[in-house]
């Protein structure tokens, strides 16, 4: 199958969007060919501004554009622009509850070679803790092109996390995204796995893995964080019993443990968290990263007995 | 003669914006006076003299704009605004109250006329370049007015901002630092020193103007030569004095972050007559 990583579905997104939305300006800092805003640049240099190796800026003047009516994509690596230029996020665009996407690549491990510096596994956990802030983590292509158009309607502010890496597309044939919905790829009776971003295909294969062992997985693509799609995850709750949340993200603070608050406080079920134990990452291949932070399939597989057993 | 009129009109609406600032800090029994009062004269010139604006219209697209990057004198702005017309001067005594449309620090989705919330220090300025930026790219022929203060230049991003506003020949952007001198803990020299300022900003690629920021004619002068700048933004480095106007909070660091009680005020409001 052929694979693109959300970061060049990004790229083709933005140049797509600039065509027919002339009020769309775009910043980067120093990263463009990286985050791909450069597919944007190139077409249309006058909306494209580089605002250097400074984050905190970077941010700042995206919402002094949309206080005055543009509508701003800022993009840098997800580790500076939610770890750098968090209280700037937080101040001035949160709090003003401003229109800016901030659309943040390279996130997760799979950055792969640069290190643990540059792998940011915390990000959803900040952004998901500001109000107004919504956050969406798409997991394909597919999903990663509807996302910038549904985040160009959204009224507020958005955290769009987007990877490095290539993957396979996983959306259904005729898939819309929505904000704050999310989509069973597969029904099951027996566990439910809630995976998100780079880990929706992992789950998808997991569940292959587990049928051959007769056991029935339901599959759940998660891609808004917050607002969280509270009563799928009710759902599975009361007619599965068991469930495995999938991230590329600290078990703390993110899909994980919003899923976890859903049901301590609505539907108590057996979980289990597939993600970065609460450890810095280091330098490797994705595929390295992910065999050794046993972000795979097999290990959501793992989970899924795991938590199954709990629950019988 | 016209002149002369103007210089006697703005002092006069300098030492009204002054003794709501006095009384709303009073009233609220926390709030900054010191860097109210010291800005008090140029913010003054801007509301009532300079800026391209409508309080009826606070959304006005082709108005001028302002950015109080400290946001810490967010009464001066508060008494301005009203005095011009955004909100009833009834209200100004609502400062820092529950459920007060008049925050600790201004809130641009609560108060009509104010263009950027801040009050976290050192931001402002890049908010200032967004608009300015926005502004070249639709055509418009609005300035973005921002003010900051002297220990606010400690913030790293200011000068990321300054970089910024260089690089994309900004000028339709005008920067005031207010060079009162004191930050909370005592003179910015002693704190750490952000001198010297105006070569700071002229290093950056900025267009500097010194003055004294409570002389009309020099901040009148000023922003008329800033108007007619061209591929640079300009910064004004206005000399300012703390707690200008009221003998007692004259140049005292103490007076950035306190109230004065019954007796101060009475005192303060005799000065500002």
């Amino acid at each position: 199958m052929s694979k693109k990583a959300t970061r060049e579905a990004y790229g083709e997104a933005l140049l797509a969007l600039g065509k027919k939305n002339e009020n769309v300006v775009v910043l980067d800092a120093d990263l463009s060919k990286s985050t791909k805003t450069s597919v944007f640049a190139s077409q249309f240099p006058e909306r494209f501004f580089n605002m250097g190796i400074s984050e905190q800026d970077l941010l700042t003047t995206a919402a002094g554009f949309a206080a005055a009516g543009k509508m701003p994509f800022a993009s840098t690596f997800a580790v500076f622009a939610t770890g750098r230029a968090f209280e700037q996020i937080r101040n001035s665009i949160a709090y003003t509850n401003l229109k800016v996407v901030i659309a943040a690549s390279h996130a997760g491990i799979t950055v792969g070679e640069d290190g643990g510096s540059h792998q940011s596994i915390e990000d959803l956990a900040l952004m998901r803790s500001l109000p107004n802030m919504t956050v969406i983590v798409p997991a394909d292509e597919v999903e990663t092109a509807q996302a910038v158009e549904a985040a160009v309607e959204h009224p507020g502010p958005v955290y769009l996390r987007l990877g490095r890496m290539g993957v396979p597309n996983v959306s259904p044939v005729d898939y819309k995204f929505t904000i704050g919905k999310a989509t069973v790829l597969q029904d099951g009776q027996d566990a439910t796995v809630i995976a998100t971003g780079i880990m929706v295909n992992e789950a998808l294969l997991a569940a292959q893995i587990l049928k051959e062992k007769g056991l029935s997985v339901r599959v759940i693509n998660m891609p808004t964080i917050k607002p969280l799609d509270e009563d799928v995850v009710i759902k599975a709750a009361k007619e599965t019993g068991a469930l495995v949340t999938a991230e590329e993200h600290n078990i703390i603070g993110g899909l994980g443990s919003a899923v976890a608050e859903v049901l301590a406080e609505k539907a108590p079920a057996y979980l289990e968290r597939v993600g970065i134990q609460d450890v810095f990452g280091q330098s490797g291949t994705p595929q390295e990263l992910l065999n050794l932070y046993k972000l795979t399939a097999s290990d959501i597989a793992a989970a899924v007995e795991r938590v199954v057993a709990k629950k019988n | 003669m016209e002149n002369e009129q103007l210089l006697k009109s703005l002092k006069e609406k300098s030492l009204v914006l002054r003794r709501h600032v006095i009384k709303m800090i009073a009233q609220a029994k926390s709030g900054h006076p010191g860097g109210s009062l010291s800005a008090a004269d140029i913010i003054t010139t801007l509301y009532f003299h300079q800026m391209k604006h409508d309080p009826q219209k606070p959304h006005w697209e082709e108005r001028d704009r302002f950015v109080l990057c400290k946001g810490h004198a967010a009464p001066i702005l508060y008494a301005a605004l009203a005095e011009a017309g955004y909100f009833p001067v009834d209200e100004l005594l609502n400062l820092r109250k529950l459920g007060s449309k008049l925050q600790g620090h201004p809130d641009m989705k609560k108060v009509p006329g104010v263009d950027m919330s801040t009050g976290s220090l050192g931001q402002g300025l890049s908010a200032a370049n967004g608009m300015a930026l926005a502004a070249k790219l639709d055509k418009k022929d609005y300035k973005i007015y921002a003010l900051l203060g002297d220990g606010e230049l400690q913030e790293g991003q200011v000068w990321e901002a300054a970089m910024t506003a260089a690089h994309y020949k900004l000028d339709n952007v005008i920067a005031f630092v207010d060079y009162n001198g004191l930050q909370i803990d005592g003179p910015i020299s002693e704190v750490k020193s952000p001198n010297p300022i105006s070569e700071k900003w002229r290093a950056f690629g900025w267009h500097v103007i010194k003055i004294d920021g409570h002389d009309y004619e020099q901040i009148l002068e000023a922003l008329e030569t800033a108007q007619k700048a061209q591929g640079k933004p300009t910064v004004i480095v206005a000399r300012t004095i703390k707690g200008k106007g009221v003998s007692f909070m004259e140049n005292q660091a103490s007076w950035h972050g306190s109230a004065p009680n019954a007796e101060q005020v009475e005192k303060a409001l005799a000065d500002l007559i």
